[in-house]
């Protein structure tokens, strides 16, 4: 009963914290707000002209889209990286790390969802997914598997987050008894959640470029380059404008753990590359449209080599001690590990897949406009969903929102 | 040629056929709906714009013998009314001791594309945006003699100028596999295949997440990407829940070969249509079948063997050496 009023003077001044702030508090909320509004808007329009909208066809019938969801399931998993060390071993520095680390992971679930809900050409009949109610095709089609973990994992990280700060607002310890063995599960599920994703495309023998065995692992190699990576990048944002503290030895850590993940990552890209071109066959044609283009159709090379090029320069700062030291070229670092990586994850995995076509057909996608402003909107609600759980999540840890003993 | 030996037993309600009600039946019942639905019902269909009816429809897989009356019986209504004509809507069942197989023969096939244009009409397909079942491509000859390799075919050559020379021709649509890629990657059970062979969709319980389309290798899974377009005057009024019932814009649709005629003991229409009889179509489980003569005197082949999906789609060379 102490405990349920508690929890609701913690929702009220959550309430409050969120809706109170300076102008450019204000500003950020409005212009995510205007983001948001064009998504819709754009959405609406594709609801009612169907996913002509977009620029995908039948040769092409995942693109911009689900490429997204791709890369968020691996930011979603990231977390997990900087979760182990602060709770488990107990490492101080990096435990607002993880806090926010968690937050994301929450707000980049949502983000997957919705983004495989505005993909769907039927989204009113998503409920045919449900047991019970509808007739999900468990345990054959991976994709039941991944909205079932996908959820599990959500529900995880909210659970913990939300404990942990409503501990911290009615200034008891959190238990380590109760926290533990959730972080202990959250650890499988983070690396499930990217597993699953992978095997959705893995899966799929009528597509030479998807089904690899190193798909997943590749998958979780590049998640830990970007999920970290775009921790920093906040990290470096909420330690001006939110006025969280947050020590450097965290960030450095960061930069530390990136440099194993970006190292793997790119030995993962080569030894793909050597098996497509070394021993080439006729599924070596996708690989050859990814990295030359083919028939003349080589926009998408452009995307491939930049991302690589980014990635390589990442790596560099990263793993030169005298670089990585500096925390602006740190930064210049991360950005372009997650931007190499987006490239990489997003429509670098999706257009090779899926061009030629089965019956060797060249369709150049790129996204259309409604696609991008649907997209648009759907990070704007991460975002927004994102600085308002950090807001009370600062104003908790700073001790500014705490239980009114009477 | 006998093809259907027992076409009389499967008109009067053979085993495993889905409804008792014949077609005539669903003619009928037809008639006599829209005949009503012309009186009174267009106040309440107005009324209630949102069909709740139909948004709660279950899977056909687990619809009651009952249940699945009232679906046709409402499918007949609305499409009646829709097309101004009566429409009849069956969901005749597989026959026990039916294998469907189909062969073609590439060195008779000469390109025409009458089959893409019978498989439109009977089917109900979209004329704008404009979505075709089959898929013909083009082949160098002289590449033929090496291998036939689908990269270098082209689905976008001129219909005049057919049979070209030193070209030859390979239509493709659904292969029905017996190890069907699409099904078993389906989230929603919408799709799966029959038990006389043919791979069906539930085109109200497809919620068009295009998974299937990513699995298919034959490319033979088209999804409706804006409302689709068909004239009321050019619509087929002869349908099957599961084969040439209209679409919705947001679901994915495919080849059933030709479900409502198939069952009926009718053939395919592309075979139907086909000038040069390079389609052949049958029972595989009858040794006396179309398809059996080809596949018993035949060398034949399946496209991407090596992917073990065991398509029922057979193509072989008929005529040795024509040129």
């Amino acid at each position: 009963m102490e405990n349920l009023k508690l929890f609701a003077q913690f929702t009220r001044g959550s309430l409050i914290a969120v809706a109170r702030g300076g102008k450019p508090y204000y500003a950020w909320l409005l212009g995510l707000g205007v983001l948001i509004g064009l998504g819709l808007v754009a959405y609406g329009d594709q609801l009612s002209r169907g996913l002509i909208t977009t620029n995908m066809r039948d040769q092409v019938s995942w693109g911009f889209y689900i490429g997204n969801f791709a890369f968020l399931v691996g930011v979603a998993a990231a977390a997990v990286v900087l979760v182990v060390p602060a709770y488990v071993y107990n490492w101080g520095p990096i435990r607002e790390v993880a806090l926010v680390g968690e937050l994301l992971s929450v707000a980049a679930i949502v983000m997957c969802m919705l983004f495989v809900t505005v993909d769907v050409g039927r989204p009113e009949l998503l409920w045919h997914l449900l047991p019970i109610a509808g007739t999900p095709n468990f345990p054959h089609s991976l994709l039941t598997w991944d909205i079932l973990v996908l959820n599990v994992y959500f529900l995880i990280n909210w659970f913990v987050v939300t404990y942990i700060l409503f501990m911290a607002f009615t200034g008891r310890k959190y238990n380590p008894r109760i926290v533990l063995p959730i972080i202990f599960l959250s650890i499988p599920f983070a690396v499930g959640i990217h597993t699953v994703t992978a095997f959705l495309f893995t899966g799929l023998k009528s597509r030479p470029f998807w089904h690899t065995a190193l798909l997943a692992p590749r998958f979780i190699a590049s998640a830990f380059c970007s999920g970290p990576a775009l921790i920093f990048l906040i990290f470096r944002v909420l330690r001006k404008v939110g006025g969280m503290k947050i020590a450097d030895a965290a960030l450095f850590k960061i930069g530390e753990l990136l440099a194993y993940a970006m190292a793997l990552n790119l030995f993962f890209v080569g030894t793909e590359v050597f098996t497509d071109f070394y021993a080439q066959t006729s599924h070596s044609i996708h690989a050859r449209f990814q990295w030359f283009g083919i028939h003349g159709e080589s926009s998408i090379a452009a995307y491939t080599w930049s991302a690589l090029g980014f990635n390589v320069v990442a790596l560099i700062i990263f793993i030169v001690p005298y670089f990585r030291r500096k925390l602006n070229l740190l930064t210049l670092g991360c950005a372009l590990s997650f931007f190499g990586i987006f490239i990489e994850k997003g429509m670098g995995l999706l257009l090779p897949g899926f061009t030629p076509d089965v019956l060797g057909e060249i369709y150049e996608y790129a996204p259309s406009a409604n696609e991008v402003l649907v997209g648009i909107g759907i990070w704007a609600v991460g975002a927004l969903l994102f600085t308002l759980m950090v807001r009370v999540a600062i104003a908790i840890t700073q001790g500014k929102l705490r239980v009114a003993r009477a | 040629m006998g093809i259907f030996k027992d076409r009389k037993e499967r008109r009067t309600g053979a085993p495993g056929e889905k409804c008792g009600s014949t077609r005539r039946d669903f003619l009928r019942t037809a008639a006599t709906v829209s005949a009503g639905a012309a009186i009174g019902a267009p106040a309440v269909a107005s009324a209630l714009e949102f069909d709740f009816e139909a948004f709660l429809q279950k899977n056909f897989r687990e619809l009651s013998d009952a249940e699945l009356k009232d679906v046709l019986a409402r499918l007949e209504r609305k499409y009646s009314e829709k097309y101004g004509k009566p429409v009849s809507v069956g969901a005749i069942g597989p026959m026990d001791g039916v294998l469907f197989g189909y062969g073609l023969d590439i060195s008779r096939c000469i390109g025409c594309r009458r089959c893409v244009y019978a498989c439109v009409e009977e089917n109900n397909l979209s004329r704008d945006p404009e979505i075709h079942w089959i898929r013909v491509l083009e082949f160098e000859r002289s590449a033929a003699l090496r291998e036939i390799n689908l990269e270098d075919g082209n689905p976008y050559y001129e219909y005049s100028e057919v049979p070209a020379a030193d070209k030859f021709y390979l239509p493709v649509s659904c292969q029905h596999c017996e190890d069907s890629p699409c099904s078993t990657v389906c989230p929603t059970g919408a799709t799966w295949r029959e038990p006389d062979g043919i791979v069906v969709i539930d085109y109200d319980w497809c919620i068009g997440c295009r998974y299937c389309m990513a699995s298919c290798p034959y490319g033979a899974r088209h999804f409706n990407w804006g409302e689709p377009n068909l004239p009321a005057e050019q619509v087929n009024p002869n349908m099957h829940m599961l084969g040439n019932t209209p679409r919705k814009k947001g679901v994915v649709e495919k080849c059933t070969f030709c479900i409502q005629r198939v069952r009926n003991g009718r053939l395919p229409a592309c075979h139907e249509a086909c000038p040069v009889g390079a389609r052949k179509f049958g029972n595989l489980l009858d040794p006396n079948s179309e398809i059996r003569y080809v596949m018993d005197r035949k060398r034949t082949f399946v496209l991407k063997a090596e992917l073990a999906t065991h398509p029922k789609f057979f193509y072989f060379w008929g005529t040795e050496g024509r040129d």
